[in-house]
């Protein structure tokens, strides 16, 4: 078992949690990832390590309220147990040594971004980074990216925060004014990558990129986490999560990740018939 | 009284109509009288052949003769002391081309059920026993086994056994490899292959589970923590997809998806479980074996109206059990013989059809079969709501792409000392799928035994040093 040691409500969708897992916190590092199960009959679901200790044995993660198994999430406390949580899986993020690297977020994206891009200035890299959302609420972390990036951008789409409109709007703003960056690095909605890599393609900005794909042991072992990369297959779990975006294939991505659309939509309305159930009795 | 029938006593099974809508066990089991029945079909050969056939070689005379005589816990005791898991092994084992392939009884007629016999005694055993508890001497000395499928289960009982302090680290949230994700409830019932596995958990084995070795934790720091030997079980689970156009249409399922959320993730039972499994009306399963035939038998269950199974030879060269084609025919499984797919093709991203060409048999290949060859302009359409490839599994490179020591061939598996099954990393050992590619639970168990010998032998030469 798996024990919650802090947690913390970040915004109305999301949150962040300390969990005990000393085989996980024990070797992992940037750009990999987890698979919890909350209890008996529940989904293994994968989500990013945000940051770890490796002397007190822990590792963070936030998540965002999405569907049946976030929502239970969200309900546990601190001193309740996960039944399962196993990692580091996937591959590290493999960090260049640029002079000038943008990270690029969108909503939860922040999180997963923010272990890799802390650790290129680190490295003595100078970073800056776009951070969106739909709205001010929504959007998270900007003040731990403003303690090492050089400049941190906001959009929101209904321009509560930053500039109005869409984190690409801000970087061919930014390209346009003659920014020079050697690499971006974006992690966020598939729909909001692809627009990403469509603005970075073209101009051949090497563009890294976090694949999202439905997982179910994240050991190579389903193929079900498939991702076309140069035309190559590649299991996302394993070869990833991190690909050259300009050479991945985000059409079939985001086709199969609406595959399950009508089950998830099921589950989810028999967790408000329940909710309701809790709240009229 | 010896029993001279030509047929073995016939075992009961749920009605295929019935069965293939639910995901109960198809064969019912024998009765105590008919188990002796069937017993008294054994002429217990001096000589027997039955024992060569057997990988872990259980004295299968003896035990047989202890069921004549209707002592089963005796039975169960001659059975155990070669085979740890024989409810899982009565069932699953391939008996016709080992124990019962030699049976003198099949020269003339059916050979005696030893794998009924098997499960039958492994099935009174748990209904009735109490286990004892087991004295076993401890020693210091701590084993790392990596996985919990057949290999690892058999390698660390019999170290227990021998008094080590061995540790079991699984990947998933379940014990049981294969046994538990792979091959489905209505063969093998998993709470019948917690039980076995459990069997062994009282001979003191550890488990840590969710700990992935070459990811959590490599082998070095396994030494480094103290362990002396490690054995490597960690099976052939990668998947091999066809290369065809269309196969990341969404309802294209690796056998091994598809099967893992049925058996590990409970999709049948979904919304209860929560992980979900699409399947529409018509599915086709692609390949010939064991692994083929479950996912179409579970495509039925799951409601499908039309299972086709799509394989490149004819019946003669199917790979599967002949017992597990048996099965599918009675539940309505259908065979698309001598074709080959060579396209998916979709609607709005999800899959509608496959395209498949048909083939003939031309000249035997390295393997003795005779080569499947396309016939030119053969090609046509099937309407195809789900494709289910299962055209077989290699190891998973995982562990090997970590630890740069382990020497693989050619196919990806580790190579070993076959005698030792020592790897080329020092007192680092493997066997089972790992080593031989995809083969058999019984295989598994034996190399799993066998390098559980080795390691002993090597720590108590190691302590003497
Ligand atoms: C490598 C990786 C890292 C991730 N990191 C994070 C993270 O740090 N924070 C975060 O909030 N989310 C992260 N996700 C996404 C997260 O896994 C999904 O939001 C979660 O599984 C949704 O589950 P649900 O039951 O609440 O929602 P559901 O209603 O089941 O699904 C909502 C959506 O989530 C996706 N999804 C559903 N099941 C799975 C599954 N088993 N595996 C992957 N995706 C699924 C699908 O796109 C689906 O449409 C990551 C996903 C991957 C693959
Ligand atoms: C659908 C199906 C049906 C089959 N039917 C039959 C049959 O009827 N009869 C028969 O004899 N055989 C059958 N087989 C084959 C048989 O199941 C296998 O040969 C046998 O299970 C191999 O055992 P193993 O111990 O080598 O590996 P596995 O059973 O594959 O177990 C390996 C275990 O190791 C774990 N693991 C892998 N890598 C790591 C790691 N790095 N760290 C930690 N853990 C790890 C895996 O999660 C898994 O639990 C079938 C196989 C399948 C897939
Ligand atoms: S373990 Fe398998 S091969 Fe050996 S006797 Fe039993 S059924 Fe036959
Ligand atoms: S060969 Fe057949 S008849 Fe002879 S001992 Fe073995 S099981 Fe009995
Ligand atoms: S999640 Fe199963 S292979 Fe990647």
């Amino acid at each position: 078992m798996y024990k919650i040691v802090e947690k913390e409500v970040l915004n109305s969708v999301v949150q962040k949690m300390v969990i005990e897992a000393p085989f996980v916190s024990r070797k992992c590092e940037p750009g990999q990832f987890i698979i919890l199960r909350i209890e008996e009959g529940g989904e293994r679901i994968p989500l990013t390590i945000m940051d770890f200790d490796r002397d007190a044995k822990t590792v963070t993660i936030v998540f965002q309220v999405l569907g049946h198994t976030t929502s239970i999430l969200a309900t546990k406390k601190v001193g309740d147990e996960l039944l399962d949580f196993v990692g580091p899986l996937g591959k590290a993020t493999e960090l260049h040594n640029h002079k000038r690297v943008l990270g690029i977020a969108g909503g939860v994206g922040s999180a997963p971004l923010y272990p890799q891009l802390k650790k290129l200035s680190e490295l003595g890299v100078e970073v800056d980074v776009i951070i969106g959302g739909r709205t001010d609420e929504l959007v998270i972390l900007g003040d731990e990216f403003a303690k090492f990036c050089k400049n941190v951008y906001y959009a929101t789409n209904d321009g509560s925060k930053g500039t109005k409109g869409f984190v690409t709007d801000v970087l061919v703003d930014l390209l346009n004014k003659g920014e020079q960056y050697e690499e971006v690095i974006t992690i966020g909605p598939l729909i909001m990558m692809k627009a990403v890599v469509s603005v970075t393609k073209p101009l051949n900005i090497a563009t890294g990129v976090s694949m999202n794909p439905i997982m179910i042991d994240g050991t190579g072992m389903c193929g079900g986490c498939r991702v076309t990369v140069g035309g190559e297959t590649k299991f996302a779990c394993v070869d990833g999560p991190d690909f050259d975006g300009l050479l991945v294939d985000f059409d079939m991505a985001m086709n199969r990740q609406t595959y399950y659309k009508e089950e998830e939509s099921h589950i989810c309305k028999m967790d408000d018939k329940r909710k309701e159930g809790v709240n009229n009795g | 009284m010896a029993n001279m029938s030509l047929k073995k006593v016939k075992m009961d099974e749920q009605d295929p109509n019935l069965r293939n809508k639910n995901f109960l066990e198809v064969a019912l089991g024998y009765t105590l009288e008919e188990a002796i029945e069937e017993a008294n079909r054994c002429i217990e050969c001096k000589h027997s052949p039955c024992k060569n056939g057997c990988p872990v070689n259980i004295q299968i005379p003896e035990f047989i003769h202890a069921i004549k005589n209707g002592d089963i816990e005796e039975a169960y005791s001659i059975v155990t002391d070669d085979n740890g898991l024989p409810a899982i092994c009565g069932r699953v084992c391939p008996q016709e081309n080992q124990c019962e392939g030699r049976c003198v009884r099949a020269i003339k007629g059916e050979s005696v059920g030893i794998g009924r016999l098997e499960r039958f005694v492994a099935d009174w055993h748990m209904a009735n026993a109490k286990d004892k508890k087991v004295e076993i001497k401890k020693k210091t000395e701590k084993v790392a086994i990596v996985g919990s499928g057949p290999a690892s289960l058999s390698c660390a009982a019999d170290l227990a056994k021998y008094g080590y302090d061995v540790t079991m680290f699984e990947a998933l949230h379940e014990l049981g490899g294969v046994l538990m994700y792979g091959i489905p409830e209505f063969r093998l019932p998993k709470d019948l292959v917690q039980k076995e596995i459990n069997q062994v958990l009282n001979l003191g084995v550890k488990v840590e589970k969710n700990v992935i070795i070459g990811k959590s934790l490599d082998i070095e720091d396994l030494f480094e923590d103290g362990f002396k030997a490690v054995f490597i079980g960690s099976g052939a689970g990668l998947p091999r997809f066809m290369n065809v156009p269309g196969e990341d249409l969404n309802g294209v399922y690796s056998s091994n998806e598809f099967l893992t959320r049925v058996n590990l993730m409970k999709a049948y039972d979904f919304p209860n479980n929560h992980t979900p499994v699409r399947l529409g009306d018509i599915v086709a399963v692609i390949g010939g074996g064991n692994v083929a035939m479950d996912a179409a038998r579970t495509a039925k269950r799951l409601g499908a109206k039309e299972v086709h199974v799509i394989y490149r030879r004819s019946m003669e060269e199917l790979p599967a059990r002949q017992e597990e084609i048996h099965h599918a025919i009675e539940e309505e499984i259908q065979f698309d013989l001598l074709r080959n797919p060579v396209e998916v093709l979709g609607e709005d991203t999800i899959v509608k059809g496959i395209r498949v060409i048909k083939m003939e048999l031309g000249e035997p290949d390295e393997s003795g079969r005779r080569r499947p060859v396309p016939i030119k302009g053969s090609e046509y359409i099937m309407d195809v709501d789900n494709v289910i490839i299962a055209i077989g599994q290699t190891p998973n490179p995982l562990l090997i792409n970590t630890t740069k020591e382990l020497k693989t061939n050619n196919r990806g598996c580790i190579m070993v000392n076959e005698e030792t099954m020592e790897t080329t990393m020092k007192n680092v050992y493997a066997g089972g799928d790992a080593v031989t590619g995809a083969a058999t639970v019984i295989l598994a168990m034996g190399a799993g035994k066998q390098a559980a010998k080795s390691i002993h032998n090597k720590l108590v030469f190691d302590s003497r040093k």
